[in-house]
């Protein structure tokens, strides 16, 4: 099945995982690309996107399978007939055949940048970096059965901490996302816990690269 | 977008509504633009984005030279409060620049219980309320739209009206805007120029004059020279007529998520009570061909797989057979869902319904509005029981086990006989369903609703008593008290909404300030139940002393001056007179197709004969 690599910046983010499959399948329908339909009563034009993506949140390594109805299309074709009827900030960046099985996905690189308007605190990069030097964080997370406490420090393998200027500090990490996974976003809730001194004003958050479990780059 | 908004996006629910950003939005270079339209639709994304009224006028505006048109919609309450607190003006989506920023604020205005988002999004822009306090050329604000064929509610606040079909008159606008700006007009000098354009409202140039008793004793013209007829302007040729093919696709689902074919305009119908059945005669049809090639333009540049023929009785389109005929098939090759409502009971669309796939999910919906064809006949509904029974017994014969019935309590003439009409005939429902069911054992689900009728202007009952909110719910209970089955819901409209929607649709000037004072109580989406709050107009009214009575129970004297009088959407008063008649000795009009029983709306065509 083929698999196309997207990105998903700038008023895009915006769009929620629902949204974007919908939007999605009416992009290759104005492309002329057919997709094939699910079976049953009520057929639905297939299309996968891997590890959901929060509203807000910028990416540049966004995974979807699909699968076309009829005669073969040429990758680079694919590619361009659909940035040529994509919204802004939905941009394909690759069509390949033979993705990885995306159970093998594992980790993946984010970039979190905290946002101090009234300028960076004096030691806030040294804090963040020695609170995440912790042998364990407990933090609460959202789940079906309401918040329930979360240990990160387990899913993070690497973590550098920067500030960039007066106002930003990033923090580039590599974390867990499949079985078990944690959102990058809960790296800012345990700065905000645990160091309310140092709380940003403002989080943004971006997926950088897809990783498999032996940190190889996954396609 | 600024840093302030991204900050908010993350906090409010549905944050893609508030970015633009879709497919074919359409955006133009400012060193190009010289008169920027702000259209404001006074509710949410979600609605207003499925409008096709917007949806056209959109496209009109933005084919024109030298304009830019954007769009703007009514923020949820999470976000309004956002705005409040850090003092974020509304903005339009396209360039996200603030409203205020824009030559021309148009809105378009379907449904009375908007009017409190209409002030509250020029509250949000940070623009006066008041006309009268807006004093330059720029920021004139001006609305069409059904509710403009009873425009006085809004009188202070909206500084012109256009009457009827907008894609010629506003063309006919914006150029005299464009002109007036070029040559640095006042206000006023475009007020008087506009007010020439056929169909052009300015109601700042009359006064009303109320006699002793409350009643309105005379309109005067302020100015020399107004007119004091305002016609509605209309399109004769709809082949012809600007048709968007590339519409916007919304990137978030809203509640028409589909593309939609409108094939003709107008109802052959009359039923009594119906405002767009006679405002938006004449009868002007599409050709079958000019739709099919409309619907496959649209369904290729949007990439939608679901396409709906719309209009007030789609079932009437005379062409329907020959555009389903070539629609069905395109629709299935493509894997598009081809919807066809308000499907009449007819044998002809009981084909098409089968041939269709998508009824299945919606079940069988009718509106028969009266329980007995005593009734019926009063507000000419021309569906009888036994075309209701005959489509519900083919139906359930074919595995359909759920039916929606609406009804309207309240008619004239309604007595408690007509009442429990309405649980015979769904007890008939149901025996029909127990002759004929292929498979008993998944039960049979019937949905009954009523609604609390509203007198509307322009139709034959615009005189009407509504009834007492005490009276509509003691009926609401009788019925509800000769339901006996489990497979019956019934669900009754509250009174509340509909008795204010009364008052405005049928309000003069007086009730305009009831509508700002409860807008600053706070009242705002009223037509969404989370947030609708009966109490802040009750308190409202109470301040501006103005009696909701005068408005709803009382009905109006049909020698009496009417608010709406000088507005002529076609249909003479001599026949809303006639018809009013009619229906007091339960005499049915045919349509217009046995014959044309004289509305009056013909007088709008030139070129061509009313639904030729
Ligand atoms: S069929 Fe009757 S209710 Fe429906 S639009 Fe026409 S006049 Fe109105
Ligand atoms: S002019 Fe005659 S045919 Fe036309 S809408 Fe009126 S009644 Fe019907």
């Amino acid at each position: 099945m083929p698999r196309l690599l997207f990105e998903k910046t700038g008023n895009a983010v915006w769009i929620s995982h629902l949204d974007l499959m919908r939007l999605f399948q009416r992009a290759f329908q104005r492309a002329k690309l057919p997709l094939k339909h699910s079976q049953g009563f009520n057929p639905r034009p297939y299309v996968a996107v891997a590890l959901p993506l929060s509203v807000g949140v910028e990416s540049v390594c966004e995974l979807l399978d699909f699968d076309l109805d009829g005669a073969s299309v040429p990758d680079d074709e694919i590619r361009d007939s659909l940035n040529r009827v994509l919204v802004d900030g939905v941009r394909v960046l690759d069509v390949y055949e033979d993705g990885q099985k995306i159970k093998n996905l594992a980790l993946l690189d984010c970039v979190l940048t905290l946002e101090y308007d009234r300028g960076v605190p004096e030691g806030t990069a040294e804090a963040v970096e020695a609170l995440f030097a912790r042998p364990s964080l407990p933090v609460m997370k959202k789940s079906k059965n309401g918040p329930v406490e979360q240990d990160i420090i387990p899913m993070i393998r690497q973590l550098r901490v920067d500030q960039n200027d007066g106002h930003t500090v990033t923090l580039e990490a590599r974390v867990c996302c499949q079985n078990p996974s944690l959102n990058p976003m809960q790296l800012a809730a345990a700065v905000d816990k645990y160091l309310p001194e140092f709380r940003p004003d403002f989080v943004k958050s971006r997926r950088v690269a897809l990783y498999d479990a032996q940190g190889n780059i996954f396609r | 977008m600024t840093e302030l908004l991204k900050r908010i996006l993350p906090t409010v629910q549905k944050p893609a509504r508030y970015t633009g950003g879709e497919f074919n939005e359409i955006k133009k270079d400012l060193a190009s633009v010289r008169v920027r339209v702000a259209f404001c639709f006074p509710d949410t994304y979600e609605i207003g984005m499925s409008n096709l009224g917007m949806r056209i006028l959109y496209g009109v505006m933005n084919e024109m030279d030298g304009v830019w048109c954007e769009r703007v919609f009514t923020p949820w309450a999470d976000m309004e409060q956002a705005m409040v607190e850090n003092h974020l003006p509304l903005w339009a989506l396209e360039s996200q620049d603030p409203v205020k920023d824009f030559d021309m604020i148009a809105f378009t205005i379907g449904y009375e219980m908007c009017y409190t988002n209409i002030l509250n999004m020029l509250r949000l822009a940070g623009l006066p309320l008041h006309s009268r306090d807006r004093n330059d050329l720029k920021n004139i604000v001006f609305a069409g739209g059904v509710c403009a064929y009873n425009p006085e509610p809004l009188a202070d606040f909206i500084d012109f009206f256009s009457l009827g079909e907008g894609e010629e008159i506003t063309v006919e606008i914006v150029s005299l805007y464009d002109r007036a700006k070029a040559e640095g007009w006042t206000k006023e000098a475009f007020l008087l120029e506009v007010a020439k354009i056929p169909g052009v409202y300015v109601p700042s140039f009359y006064r009303h004059e109320y006699a002793e008793d409350g009643t309105l004793a005379r309109i005067v013209p302020l100015v020399e020279g107004v007119p004091t007829k305002f016609t509605k302007r209309i399109v004769e040729d709809l082949d012809k007529a600007y048709w968007p093919t590339k519409m916007i696709v919304p990137s978030t689902e809203i509640v028409h998520d589909r593309a939609n074919l409108e094939v003709f305009r107008g109802c052959i119908r009359g039923c009594r009570f119906c405002q767009a059945g006679f405002s938006c005669r004449p009868v002007r049809r599409k050709s079958a061909k000019v739709l099919f090639d409309q619907a496959v333009e649209t369904m290729e540049d949007s990439g939608h797989n679901e396409l709906t023929l719309s209009s007030l009785s789609t079932s009437d389109f005379r062409g329907l057979k020959e555009l389903t005929d070539d629609l069905i098939p395109y629709c299935a090759d493509h894997k598009i869902n081809l919807s066809v409502p308000s499907l009449r009971a007819d044998n002809f669309s009981r084909d098409l319904m089968e041939r269709l796939q998508t009824v299945r999910k919606s079940g069988l919906t009718f509106a028969p509005e009266a329980g007995t064809q005593r009734l019926r006949d009063v507000i000419n509904k021309n569906l009888t029981e036994e075309e209701i029974l005959t489509t519900c017994a083919n139906a359930f014969s074919g595995g359909w086990n759920n039916v929606k019935l609406y009804f309207m309590l309240g008619l004239p003439t309604e007595t408690d006989e007509d009442v429990l009409g309405i649980a015979d005939l769904v007890y008939k429902v149901i025996k029909t369903w127990q002759a004929n069911a292929v498979n008993k054992k998944r039960g049979l689900r019937v949905h009954v609703a009523t609604a609390f009728f509203v007198p509307k202007p322009h139709t034959p009952f615009q005189w009407e008593k509504q009834i007492t909110p005490e009276e509509y719910l003691r009926r609401c209970r009788l019925l509800k008290s000769h339901f006996y089955s489990k497979s019956i819901t019934y669900d009754y409209h509250g009174p509340d909404l509909s008795r204010l929607e009364a008052v405005f649709a049928r309000g003069d000037r007086r009730v305009g300030p009831v509508i700002e004072e409860a807008m600053n109580r706070g009242a705002k989406l009223d037509g969404w139940d989370e947030f609708f709050n009966y109490s802040y107009w009750v308190d409202a009214f109470d301040a501006c002393g103005v009696d909701m009575e005068y408005y709803t129970t009382r009905g109006f004297g049909e020698d009496e001056l009417l608010p709406w009088d000088p507005m002529d959407v076609g249909v003479t008063k001599r026949f809303l007179q006639l018809e009013r008649k009619r229906a007091y000795e339960a005499k049915v009009t045919p349509d217009c197709r046995e014959g044309c029983a004289g509305c009056g709306a013909n007088c709008l065509l030139k070129e061509v004969d009313c639904d030729a």
